[in-house]
């Protein structure tokens, strides 16, 4: 095997100096990008040497200058390589359920540090302090940071700076005491190593790296408290430790440390971490700025992330302030109003490209990890090694143990025991330990044993810690988000509950709970998200939502492939329902039981936690979920406009009320008869027209006095524009008209219903919804069903259900109608779960919506 | 829309509610704050469409029915109280609510209320029986798209049969009192509510 690496790599040495004198022979201006001085710096005692230099060519057929192109050549093979490692790892799954991958990667690192050791290959000179902290640091950062669970961190942040800052400060000290006093006995032969360079060594060590321990606290699904303190200690302590480690360095050139320079150096770690802060937040704010005028360049638009996150990291560093803090900040501040600002493939773009380029740095640093244990020389020294570890350990814990019991009094939800273990011993050090150690500057003495000491610590930390945690996590049964549950009615119900404390903790807004949260988000509500988005609108939720629905064109999707889901079970239900009796029992063998239960847990939904969101290295796919939903609702709302909800069946005796009054999401046992005067009289009026679109785009006018802002009327124009694309304009836009008026005057649009003779037109509409829907009426449509729906329409509701849509029709949906009526197009969009009562013209309108996707996603262009 | 918040809330009605539901007073005001952030049309009640406004409980797959829950029977708005009455169910219970003296009427907190609440989220129809349709229809929401409706169906009547102690091929509430006597209802349904 290294026989073929050294025959490959004398080849191309061969080839680059044959190419190279060719190059010079053929053309000796001084000026040629063939270099006079062997360009290849790896010393190759064979090759060159032993080939004799051609005399004289006059013009080279083949050149080769592998000088040029070393740098980027050899990066480009070690990242390939580690991506096919990576590859490799997940071939068998589980490998990576049981070892992490980082140990993976150290293994193949020195795999192939062993294989350059047995040639006498030096490692490439890829990790310098420049080159880590410029261009590895910068993408592990900030993925972390964009990646960062907002909503638990905020919850949180007291608890996790407390841990990240204190808790390393904690350790660094604590560790760096406790080797110096050992250096101080003789036996051991380290008595030069003095406190300060014991002091940076510890800060090195102090760095915990959670990534293989979130990945496991992931797949078990930990409590979302000890996973966000997890997840933001190893953020932020990386920052304390750069700090750090910054600091002790410049303190270890120093002959002489004084009392004041105690103090100066604490001021110091302030303004590092505040001016972090400050840097961060300018920058991100311009970038959020930046991407509201983004939206004619969709292209470049993930550019801007990388390129102002880079820049706050730049110019923290610059000023020598803490540049993963204004890195890390800038990404928390910018990402919210970004993703609101810029299109959805530049969003999904945004997200694989942090997260690309934070899975390179990170592997690389691990499998140059691996590399470099083989390859340099070590110091070893037992003591040292050996106390290094055991301090790393025993600090840890007891930081944990006497942080947690100051921490605990402030915290609702307290840490117990477990979660304390879980937090000390996921205590891993990694990527960023090695790193920093690697960019030690040489003038530190016992820089190689300090380099040994770090390894050996990742090392243990990384294969040990990382392997075993997950069994004695499991083991010791910390506290879960949700548990395996015995049998199957547990299971469903307890995710059941969880779902609906989920909803409520939404709903309860506990985001904004402290007084200066409060606050913030009234700023950030009034100020801020003015400023930094594009369409701030209110709504925007409910569009965005909508946005989202019409662009994964979801609506063939389901049609085709899932059948109609919320037929489902309604389909079943009626002749069910009836034969339930009857029905013979079955019996359930236990395997299949079993199977069934597996099944069923792995298909759950996932509880609506943003924590599991974006942390995992390779879960880019949890859109899916709430994809799925909302295509759901949206599905099961169409339905209830089309023919009134499936529950219409369940009660017959709810078959006298007009169908176009029910709601969607009103329950069936509810009294629709007392629910509607209500409203009317809420209205003042006798017959309520809603409008499907007005609801749909309702523009909460804060102050319903003032004219519409700008913002409101160009979602306005722009829904009458999209209107109008779809409605191959029969009849004349009416935008005029509409736009004149407020949309909260159109939400609650009443009129005086003024009966009329139907209009010819008005038969076509009425007969579009059934001859339309017969060729869908596959599968999951029930027959009885459409019969009821025959009866009811063809019934007394009939004519009032016409004088409803003539009046509609003048009112504003006049597009719709002739939309209906002349081409079977669907009306605008669909309504949204902020939905109204459904007029009648929900029954023609309902059924057209089908099928409209093609249309849907050019209207969707402008939203 | 918050400094009105406070302002609007009389004292009195805050300990109506606080004798009601139990809740402390600065959850009381936070909520209510909450409330009228949530409370679009400013006029003192919740309309379905306020609550379906919230992002969050849009991707919630059971949002619709959770939002059901705060409307009583045949209303169309909810007001405070009503708002404060349905959030009560998932306070947590406090060590000295366990040994209160069982004459007092049940807390809504309680472990029975909390399964009842749940229980309800099922029972559409509100014949205080789990059809096995109605399992489905929410069986189908909670659960992702790589699961066939036989075998939806399938799991449905093993749960039935799981639960069903009488034979009708539903789920009352008592069975279903039983069949989740094991799992911790008092942590699973409780909402550390900030203060």
């Amino acid at each position: 095997m290294w026989r073929r690496w050294e025959l490959v790599f004398g080849a191309l040495l061969l080839a680059s100096y044959w190419g190279g004198t060719r190059g010079q022979d053929a053309d000796p201006s001084p000026g040629t990008a063939a270099t006079p001085g062997p360009p290849v710096p790896v010393p190759q005692p064979d090759g060159p040497q032993a080939f004799p230099e051609p005399e004289k060519a006059n013009l080279p057929m083949f050149t080769m200058d592998y000088g040029r192109i070393q740098i980027p050549f050899e990066f480009t093979l070690w990242v390939l390589l580690a991506s096919f490692a990576k590859i490799g790892f997940h071939v068998y799954h589980k490998i990576t359920i049981w070892i992490p991958e980082s140990c993976l990667l150290i293994v193949i690192g020195l795999v192939v540090g062993g294989i350059m050791h047995a040639v006498k290959e030096e490692p490439p000179a890829v990790l310098d302090s420049n080159v880590f902290f410029l261009y590895m640091l910068p993408p592990i950062v900030l993925e972390n940071g964009y990646f960062m669970p907002a909503r638990p961190f905020f919850e949180n942040t007291g608890t996790v700076l407390w841990y990240a800052v204190v808790g390393t400060l904690w350790n660094s000290v604590g560790i760096g005491l406790s080797l110096y006093a050992v250096c101080q006995i003789e036996v051991f032969g380290v008595q030069d190593i003095n406190l300060q360079e014991n002091l940076l060594f510890a800060s090195i060590i102090s760095a915990v790296d959670p990534v293989a321990v979130i990945s496991v606290f992931e797949d078990i699904s930990v409590n979302e408290q000890l996973f966000i303190v997890v997840f933001g200690e190893g953020l932020f302590n990386d920052a304390v430790t750069v700090v750090l480690y910054n600091m002790f360095t410049f303190v270890a050139d120093m002959p002489v440390v004084e009392s004041s320079d105690v103090f100066l150096a604490m001021a110091r770690f302030f303004v590092v971490g505040l001016g972090g802060l400050l840097f961060g937040l300018l920058f991100g704010v311009a970038g959020a700025f930046t991407s509201r005028f983004t939206n004619n360049v969709r292209s470049i638009e993930p550019l801007f992330v990388f390129m102002y996150t880079y820049l706050a990291y730049l110019v923290a560093e610059l000023f020598a302030i803490s540049s993963i803090m204004a890195i890390v900040v800038c990404a928390i501040t910018m990402k919210s109003y970004l993703e609101e600002n810029v299109s959805q493939g530049s969003c999904t773009t945004i997200r694989h490209v942090v997260k690309m380029l934070a899975c390179i740095s990170e592997t690389l640093i691990f499998f140059f990890l691996g590399v470099v244990t083989v390859t340099t020389d070590h110091e070893w020294n037992w003591a040292y090694v050996l106390f290094t570890l055991l301090f790393a350990f025993v600090w840890r814990g007891l930081g944990v143990l006497v942080l947690t019991q100051i921490i605990n009094p402030f915290r609702t939800i307290p840490f117990n025991f477990k979660d304390q273990f879980g937090l000390a011993y996921g205590g891993l050090r990694g990527a960023i330990c090695f790193a920093l150690v690697f960019t030690l500057p040489d003038n530190i003495n016992r820089r190689s044993l300090f380099v040994t000491a770090s390894i050996a610590i990742i090392i243990f930390t990384v294969f040990i810690q990382g392997i075993s945690i997950r069994p004695l996590v499991e083991y010791i049964n910390i506290r879960r988000t949700n548990n395996k549950h015995q049998t199957i009615n547990e299971e469903i119900h307890t995710r059941l509950m969880e779902h609906t404390i989920s909803g409520l903790q939404d709903l309860c807004g506990q985001w904004s709970h402290y007084y200066w949260k409060d606050k913030f988000m009234k700023f950030n509500e009034h100020v801020l998200r003015r400023i930094l988005i594009r369409d701030n609108r209110a709504e925007s939720s409910i569009v965005a939502l909508y946005k989202k629905l019409e662009l994964q064109n979801a609506i063939e999707l389901l049609d085709t492939s899932l059948g109609d889901l919320s037929a489902a079970p309604s389909l079943v239900s009626l002749t069910d329902e009836k034969k339930a009796s009857s029905r013979p029992k079955k019996t359930f063998l236990m395997g299949d039981v079993r199977k069934m239960r597996d099944n069923l847990s792995k298909n759950l939904y996932k509880i609506n936690q943003r924590t599991t969101a974006w942390t995992n290295k390779d879960g880019l796919h949890e859109n899916r979920q709430a994809r799925e939903i909302l295509i759901r609702r949206h599905h099961t709302i169409r339905r209830s406009v089309r023919m009134g909800s499936f529950r219409d069946q369940v009660r017959h005796r709810f078959n006298s009320i007009p169908k176009s009054q029910r709601y969607y999401s009103l329950q069936p046992g509810m009294n629709l008869e007392s629910a509607l005067p209500l409203r009317r009289t809420s209205h003042d009026s006798s017959r309520i027209a809603f409008l499907i679109i007005p609801s749909f785009f309702y523009v909460p006018n804060p102050n319903p006095r003032q004219t519409p802002k700008p913002s409101d009327e160009k979602a306005r124009s722009d829904i009458v524009e999209m209107k109008e694309g779809r409605l191959r304009a029969v009849q004349p836009p009416p935008s005029p008209r509409s736009s004149s008026r407020s949309f909260t005057g159109r939400l609650g649009t009443v009129k005086e219903a003024t009966p009329r003779p139907p209009s010819p037109g008005l038969d076509v509409i009425h007969e579009s919804p059934v001859s339309s829907r017969g060729p869908r009426a596959k599968g999951p449509l029930p027959t009885p069903r459409r019969s009821l729906f025959h009866r009811v329409q063809g019934g007394e509701e009939g004519d009032k259900q016409q004088q409803e849509e003539k009046e509609e029709e003048e009112e504003l949906s006049v597009e719709l109608q002739g939309e209906a009526g002349d081409v079977p197009q669907p009306p605008p969009l669909p309504p949204p779960p902020g939905w109204v009562p459904e007029n009648q013209q929900s029954h023609r309108a309902g059924d057209p919506l089908l099928r409209h996707s093609s249309q849907g996603s050019r209207g969707s262009s402008r939203f | 829309m918050g400094s009105r918040a406070s302002t609007l809330l009389r004292e009195e009605e805050i300990e109506e509610i606080k004798k009601e539901t139990g809740f402390s007073h600065s959850q009381i005001t936070r909520l209510y704050s909450r409330f009228s952030s949530l409370d679009k049309g400013e006029n003192g009640t919740l309309s379905r469409e306020d609550f379906q406004r919230i992002p969050e409980l849009a991707i919630n797959p059971l949002g619709d029915r959770i939002i059901n829950a705060f409307f009583p029977e045949g209303e169309d708005q909810v007001n405070f109280r009503g708002f404060m009455r349905t959030l009560a169910h998932f306070r947590p219970i406090e060590d000295n609510e366990k040994n209160k003296d069982p004459t007092a009427s049940e807390p809504l907190n309680s472990r029975t209320n909390k399964l009842l609440f749940a229980f309800q989220l099922y029972d559409l129809d509100r014949d205080d029986k789990i059809s096995r349709d109605e399992l489905l229809q929410v069986l189908r929401m909670m659960v992702g798209v790589n699961i066939s409706d036989e075998q939806l169906g399938s799991i449905a009547d093993r749960t039935i049969q799981e639960a069903d102690q009488n034979g009708d091929s539903s789920i009352s509430f008592n069975e279903f009192i039983k069949v989740l006597e094991k799992v911790d209802v008092e942590q699973k349904m409780s909402i550390r509510f900030l203060h």
